[in-house]
C-alpha cells in the first residue's frame, strides 16, 4: 500500500544521505522524495512517497526515528492529510492545439508560465491522481519535457508533526 | 591558553577517562599522534593493520564497560577499519574510531589517501561526523562518547581533516550532552510490564530467550533472578552467553543453528516466550514461518524498537532499558501473590528432559587416535576452571567453543556474532588483555580465521600479552568444508588450506612460544604446560580431526524442530 511519510530531520550535512541509504541498504521503496528547509532554518522538512506491507512500514518508520539527526517522523497516510506536488509540462502548442490546451489547463486550474511561438509550459499543482490525470487528458503526443516535485504532505486541522 | 585540534582530540580522550587508544598513524593523523606523544594519560597501542585495532578497542569494550577507542589514518587506514566497525555495529558494541582526513580544502579533489569516510562507513556505525571547524571538535567528541555508550550502543566515527588538527582554539570540554533528535529510552512502560508479570505467572510453558543485550546492559544479575524466581527454562543467544550462568539446572543450552535440541525444540513449542535483548535473527529462529506455525505468546524487551516485530510478530513488546526493565518486573512479581503453577512447571520440566534424552545433549565420540576439537574445548575449560576470557574467531571452533566452554559469567566471551569476521579473535584477545593484564585469555581459532590477522603477534611481543591461542588446526575452513558436505554433494570447492605455515616456527619467530600437538594424550599436558607459563604467548597447533562436525544443527532455512543431531548422518 501507498504510504506518505513526513519527517523533520536536523540541518546537517549529510542528512539527506543517511536517509536515502536507509531506504536503499534495507530494500525500502522510494516513490518520491522531497526535501527543503522549514521556517526553523536548523530544520529540514522531507516527504517520501513508499509502498510495502503494514510490516515493512512499521519498520521504515522505526528505523527513520532511530536515525541520529531525525526529530520526528509521520505516516501521514494514518489520517487525514492533504498532498500536493507540483508539476511542470512543456507541451507543443500549434495551431488549433493552442486554444485546446489552454482550455485543458484552465479545467485543471493550471496556468501557463511561459508562451513561445510553439510551446506552452504549464504549471500544475495537486495530488498525484489530478497531475496523472492532466497528462492523461492532453496526451503523451504533445509532451516535449515534463518535470515534478514529488509530494509534499502535511496534516489537516490538528495532526501536527512536532519538533 | 589555544591548544591545537590535535591536542583537543587527546584533551578529549583523557576527560573521558579512555586508557587505552588502538591504532596505527598515517599522514592525515600526525597532528594527532604529536599531540598523543607529549602526553602519558592516554597510552596508545600500535598494532599491524588498522582492522586489528578496530577489533582490540571491540574486544576491550565487550570485556568491560567501557567505551573501546581506535585511532586510524585517512584512505587505506579507513577502509582497513571498516571491518572493524561493522563487526562493532552488527554486535552493538559502544566504541569511538577517530580517522584523519585530508585537508579540507583538498576535500573532494581525489587527494592522496583520501576516501569519503563519512560515506563509507555511514551504513555500519551508530552516527557519524566530519569536523570541520576545530571549534566543534570538543563537543562533537562528547557527542561520540554519548552516542556510543547510550541508548542501543554502537560505534561511532569522527572524521578530523588535518588543517583542522592543526588550528588552534580555546579547548572548552562539554559538561553535559543533549541531542535534540536524540533521546535514549530508559524505563518501559509499567503498565506493560505488569501485563508481561502476569502473562510469565499464567504461562504453562514459559521459556525464556536472552542475548547480548542482557551482556552489553549488565543485567545478567537480574535475569538470572528473574529465571530462578519464574523457574522456567533459559537459552541463550551466541551472543548472550554468561547471561545466565551454564552451569545451572535451568540452562538448556544455547540456542538456533548449533544450539542444544531442548533449547530449540523449548522456543518452539513454549506458550509464552519472553526474548530479552535478542532479535530473532536468521541464525537463532531459521525460518521464520515455521517459527510461527505453532502458536505462543511473545514479550519482548529491547531499547531498540526496530528489533521488535522485525521478524516475528511480538504480543507485548517492551522498549526499554534492560536492566531497568527487568528490575521492574522482578518487582511485579515478587509483590504478587500468585506465584507458577508449580504442577505445569513440573510438568513442563519433563517435557524440556525428555528432548534433552532425545537429542543426547552436546556430545561426540571421543578418539584415542585423533584429537577431538570439542575435547580440547572440554580440557581448555577444566583447566582454566571456566574463568578464562574466551576471544574466538569464526567458523567450527567458535561453535565448539560457544557449546563446550560452559560461561557463568558475562563479558567472558568475546566472539562476533552478528557480521562473524574472520580474523576478529586475535586482536580482540589483546584488547581484553590489556584490559585485564592478570586475568587468563584464550584465543580460540582456527587455521584460517588466525591468518586473517596472524600479524598481531607481533603487537602480542610489544606489548608482552601472555595471550594462550589455541589453533584448532583441521586443515580445512571446516564450517565451509561442513556445508559442502551437507548440501553441496561433497565437492570441498576452495576449503582445504594447503600450504599452510609451520605455527611452531611461525609462533617463534615473532618471540612467542609454540607448540605442536598431534595426540589426544598430549592436550591436556599440552594446556597444562602452556597456561603455567603466565607471562608468555604460546601458540598452540593442534592437529584435529579434519571430519568432524558442529551438532546440532539446524540447517539453513529449516525450522527450529527440524534439527539434525549427530546420529542422523
Amino acid at each position: 500500500m501507498r504510504h506518505i511519510i513526513s519527517l523533520l530531520m536536523v540541518n546537517e550535512a549529510g542528512a539527506l544521505s543517511r536517509v536515502a541509504g536507509l531506504f536503499s541498504a534495507r530494500g525500502y521503496n522510494i516513490e518520491s522524495l522531497t526535501v527543503a528547509p522549514t521556517e526553523d532554518a536548523t530544520l529540514s522538512r522531507m516527504t517520501i512517497v513508499t509502498s510495502g506491507s503494514d510490516a515493512v512500514i512499521e519498520q521504515i518508520n522505526k528505523q527513520l526515528n532511530k536515525l541520529i539527526d531525525v526529530v520526528s517522523v509521520m505516516d501521514l497516510s494514518e489520517g487525514e492529510h492533504i498532498e500536493r506536488e507540483l508539476m511542470l509540462v512543456k507541451v507543443r502548442a500549434e495551431g488549433g492545439d493552442r486554444e485546446e490546451l489552454k482550455r485543458l489547463t484552465d479545467i485543471f486550474r493550471g496556468r501557463i508560465l511561459d508562451v513561445s511561438a510553439h510551446t506552452y509550459t504549464i504549471e500544475l499543482t495537486g495530488a498525484r491522481v489530478k497531475l496523472d490525470s492532466f497528462i492523461d487528458a492532453i496526451g503523451r503526443e504533445p509532451i516535449l519535457e515534463t518535470v515534478r516535485t514529488g509530494a509534499s504532505g502535511i496534516g489537516r486541522g490538528n495532526r501536527i508533526l512536532n519538533q | 591558553m589555544e591548544l591545537t585540534g590535535a591536542e583537543i582530540t587527546i584533551r578529549c580522550l583523557q576527560e573521558e577517562g579512555v586508557e587505552y587508544v588502538f591504532g596505527y598513524p598515517g599522514g592525515a593523523v600526525l597532528h594527532i599522534y604529536d599531540a598523543l606523544f607529549q602526553q602519558e594519560q592516554v597510552r596508545h597501542v600500535l598494532v599491524r593493520h588498522e582492522q586489528a585495532a578496530v577489533h582490540a578497542a571491540d574486544g576491550y569494550a565487550r570485556s568491560s564497560e567501557k567505551v573501546g577507542v581506535a585511532l586510524v589514518t585517512s584512505g587505506p587506514g579507513l577502509t582497513n577499519a571498516v571491518t572493524g566497525i561493522a563487526t562493532a555495529y552488527l554486535d552493538s558494541i559502544p566504541m569511538v574510531v577517530i580517522s584523519g582526513q585530508v585537508p579540507t580544502f583538498a576535500i573532494g579533489e581525489d587527494a592522496f589517501q583520501e576516501v569519503d569516510a563519512v560515506g563509507i562507513t555511514r551504513p555500519c556505525v551508530k552516527h557519524n561526523y566530519l569536523v570541520k571547524d576545530v571549534k566543534d571538535i570538543a563537543a562533537t567528541i562528547k557527542k561520540a562518547f554519548y552516542l556510543a555508550k547510550s541508548g542501543r550502543p554502537g560505534p561511532v566515527l569522527v572524521d578530523i581533516p588535518k588543517d583542522v588538527s592543526a588550528q588552534r582554539t580555546e579547548f572548552v570540554y562539554p559538561e553535559s550532552v543533549k541531542i535534540r533528535s536524540y533521546n535514549p529510552v530508559g524505563k518501559g512502560d509499567s503498565i506493560q510490564i505488569r501485563h508481561a508479570a502476569q502473562m510469565l505467572l499464567d504461562a504453562k510453558r514459559p521459556m525464556i530467550y536472552s542475548g547480548g543485550g542482557v551482556v552489553l546492559a549488565e543485567a545478567a544479575g537480574q535475569l538470572t533472578e528473574l529465571v530462578r524466581l519464574l523457574g522456567a527454562p533459559c537459552t541463550n543467544t551466541l551472543m548472550g552467553l554468561g547471561g545466565f550462568p551454564a552451569g545451572d539446572s535451568q540452562f538448556v543450552g544455547m540456542l538456533g543453528m548449533h544450539g542444544t535440541y531442548e533449547a530449540n525444540m523449548g522456543m518452539q513449542y513454549c506458550d509464552v516466550l519472553l526474548a530479552v535483548g535478542a532479535r530473532f535473527d536468521d541464525r537463532v529462529i531459521g525460518n521464520v514461518e515455521h517459527f510461527a506455525q505453532v502458536p505462543r505468546k511473545i514479550i519482548h524487551i529491547d531499547i531498540d524498537p526496530s528489533s521488535i516485530a522485525k521478524r516475528v510478530k511480538v504480543d507485548l513488546p517492551i522498549v526499554g532499558d534492560v536492566k531497568l526493565v527487568l528490575d521492574e518486573l522482578l518487582d511485579v512479581l515478587r509483590s504478587s501473590k500468585q506465584k507458577p503453577d508449580a504442577v505445569e512447571m513440573a510438568s513442563w520440566w519433563k517435557q524440556i528432559e525428555e528432548w534433552r534424552v532425545k537429542g543426547g545433549g552436546l556430545r561426540y565420540k571421543n578418539s584415542s587416535e585423533i584429537i577431538k576439537p570439542q575435547y580440547v574445548i572440554e580440557t581448555l575449560h577444566k583447566i582454566t576452571n571456566g574463568d578464562a576470557y574466551v576471544a574466538s574467531d569464526v567458523g567450527q571452533h567458535q561453535m565448539w567453543a560457544a557449546q563446550y566452554y560452559k560461561f557463568n559469567h558475562p563479558r567472558r566471551w568475546i566472539n562476533s556474532g552478528g557480521l562473524g569476521t574472520m580474523g576478529f579473535g586475535l586482536p580482540a584477545a589483546m584488547g581484553v588483555q590489556l584490559k585485564h593484564p592478570d586475568a587468563t585469555v584464550a584465543c580460540v581459532t582456527g587455521e584460517g580465521s588466525i591468518q586473517m590477522n596472524i600479524q598481531e603477534l607481533s603487537t602480542c611481543k610489544q606489548y608482552h600479552l601472555p595471550i594462550k591461542v589455541l589453533a584448532l588446526n583441521n586443515r580445512y575452513l571446516g564450517m565451509v568444508r561442513q556445508w559442502q558436505e551437507f548440501f553441496h554433494g561433497n565437492r570441498y570447492s576452495e576449503s582445504y588450506m594447503d600450504a599452510l605455515p609451520d605455527f611452531v616456527k611461525l609462533a617463534e619467530a615473532y618471540g612467542h612460544i609454540g607448540m605442536r600437538i598431534d595426540h589426544p594424550a598430549d592436550v591436556e599436558p599440552a594446556l597444562r604446560e602452556a597456561f603455567a607459563r603466565k607471562d608468555d604467548l604460546v601458540f598452540m597447533d593442534f592437529r584435529t580431526d579434519p571430519g568432524e562436525n558442529v551438532f546440532p544443527m539446524v540447517p539453513g532455512g529449516k525450522g527450529l524442530s527440524e534439527v539434525v543431531l549427530a546420529e542422523e548422518l
